[in-house]
C-alpha cells in the first residue's frame, strides 16, 4: 500500500469491504421502517447510522483519513457552524409553532 | 514616495504575489484542495436547505405527510414502504464503489479498467436520475405541489422538490463530469499529463453527491 499526501493509493479489498458495509448500513436504516420503530428509538438509529454512513464515505472513499490534518480540519471544522444554524432554527421553530397554535387555532 | 523594496509588484499582480507569499498550506494538487473546498461550499448549500426543512417541519400544524406511505410501491398488490428510495440508495452506494475503483486503477496506469469503471458510475448516476423521474412524476400525478398536496402539510412539497431536486442536478452534472473524464482517460491525456489526479478529483465530487443522500435520506425520507 502506497500512500502519500499527493497520491492516494490503497488495495481494492479495501473499497469492496467498505462498499459491502455501506450496503449492511444501508440496510439497517431501511429496516428501521420496515419494523416501524418509533420515537427516540427510531431518531437515534437514523442518526446513527446516518453517522457512521457518512463517516466511512468522508474516510475511506474520499481519502480524508489519510489527508494532513490541516486539510482535515479546513474541512471538518466549518460546518459545525451549520450547527448553530440548527440550533437557532430549532428555537425559531418551536416559537412559530406555538404562535400558531395561540393564534391560529 | 514608494517605501516598499522595488522587487514587489503592485497593483493586481501584487495583490496575487501578496496573498500566494511563496508558502503552501495544503500539500496536495491545487485541483483537489479547490475541489474540497467546493465541496465545502456545498455541504453548506445543502446543510441550509436541510435545516430549512426541519424548520417548516417543526413550525407547521399540519400533520406531515407520512414519507413511508408516500413513496411506497404496489407490486402484486403489497405495499412496500420506501422500496424505490431504497434501491435508490442502492445504486449510487454501488456507484460509490465502481468510482473508487477507478480512482484505484487509475493511478495504477490501468486505463482500459479505469475508463470501464467510470462509465459504469456514470450509467449508475444515470440510473439514478431515471428513478427520481419517475418518483417526480408518480408524486406530480398523486396531486403533490410545491404549494399544496393532498397528504397533509403543505411545506412537504416545496422541500420534496427542492432537496430532491438540487440533488438531482447535482447527480445530472456529476454523469456529464464523469463522461467528460472517462473520455479523456481513455484518449490517454492523463498518461501525457503524467499523473491521474484529475480522476480521483472527480471521484471527490461523486463521493460527495452519494454522502448528500445519506443526509436526505435519513433526514427527508426515514425521519
Amino acid at each position: 500500500m502506497e500512500t502519500t499526501a499527493t497520491h492516494q493509493e490503497h488495495p481494492v479489498g479495501l473499497y469492496l469491504k467498505i462498499w459491502l458495509l455501506l450496503f449492511v448500513l444501508s440496510t439497517f436504516s431501511y429496516l428501521v421502517d420496515v419494523f416501524h420503530f418509533e420515537g427516540y428509538l427510531r431518531w437515534t438509529l437514523i442518526l446513527v447510522l446516518m453517522a457512521l454512513k457518512a463517516g466511512f464515505i468522508v474516510a475511506i472513499f474520499m481519502h480524508l483519513a489519510w489527508e494532513r490534518l490541516a486539510l482535515i480540519c479546513a474541512i471538518l471544522t466549518p460546518p459545525l457552524a451549520l450547527m448553530v444554524l440548527v440550533w437557532l432554527m430549532w428555537i425559531e421553530a418551536d416559537h412559530t409553532f406555538f404562535t400558531r397554535l395561540l393564534n391560529f387555532h | 514616495m514608494n517605501t516598499h523594496s522595488s522587487s514587489q509588484p503592485e497593483g493586481l499582480r501584487g495583490l496575487a504575489a501578496d496573498w500566494a507569499g511563496d508558502r503552501q498550506t495544503f500539500h496536495v494538487p491545487w485541483g483537489k484542495a479547490m475541489m474540497w473546498i467546493f465541496l465545502l461550499s456545498d455541504t453548506f448549500i445543502f446543510g441550509s436547505f436541510l435545516t430549512g426543512y426541519m424548520t417548516v417541519r417543526m413550525s407547521t400544524t399540519a400533520a406531515w405527510p407520512n414519507p413511508s406511505e408516500v413513496f411506497s410501491l404496489t407490486i402484486n398488490g403489497t405495499q412496500l414502504p420506501l422500496l424505490l428510495i431504497a434501491i435508490m440508495t442502492f445504486v449510487l452506494i454501488t456507484s460509490s464503489g465502481t468510482m473508487a475503483m477507478a480512482v484505484m486503477y487509475g493511478y495504477r496506469r490501468d486505463r482500459a479498467r479505469c475508463t470501464a469503471l467510470m462509465i459504469a458510475t456514470a450509467i449508475l448516476g444515470a440510473t439514478f436520475v431515471s428513478m427520481q423521474a419517475f418518483e417526480w412524476t408518480k408524486l406530480i400525478h398523486e396531486g403533490v405541489r410545491p404549494w399544496a398536496n393532498p397528504m397533509g402539510a403543505a411545506q412537504f412539497g416545496s422541500c420534496f422538490f427542492m432537496i430532491t431536486g438540487f440533488h438531482g442536478l447535482h447527480v445530472s452534472a456529476g454523469v456529464i463530469y464523469l463522461l467528460t473524464i472517462a473520455s479523456r482517460v481513455k484518449r490517454g491525456v492523463y498518461e501525457h499529463v503524467g499523473n491521474y489526479d484529475i480522476v480521483e478529483i472527480a471521484g471527490l465530487y461523486w463521493h460527495f453527491v452519494d454522502l448528500v443522500w445519506v443526509f436526505i435520506f435519513a433526514l427527508f425520507y426515514l425521519w
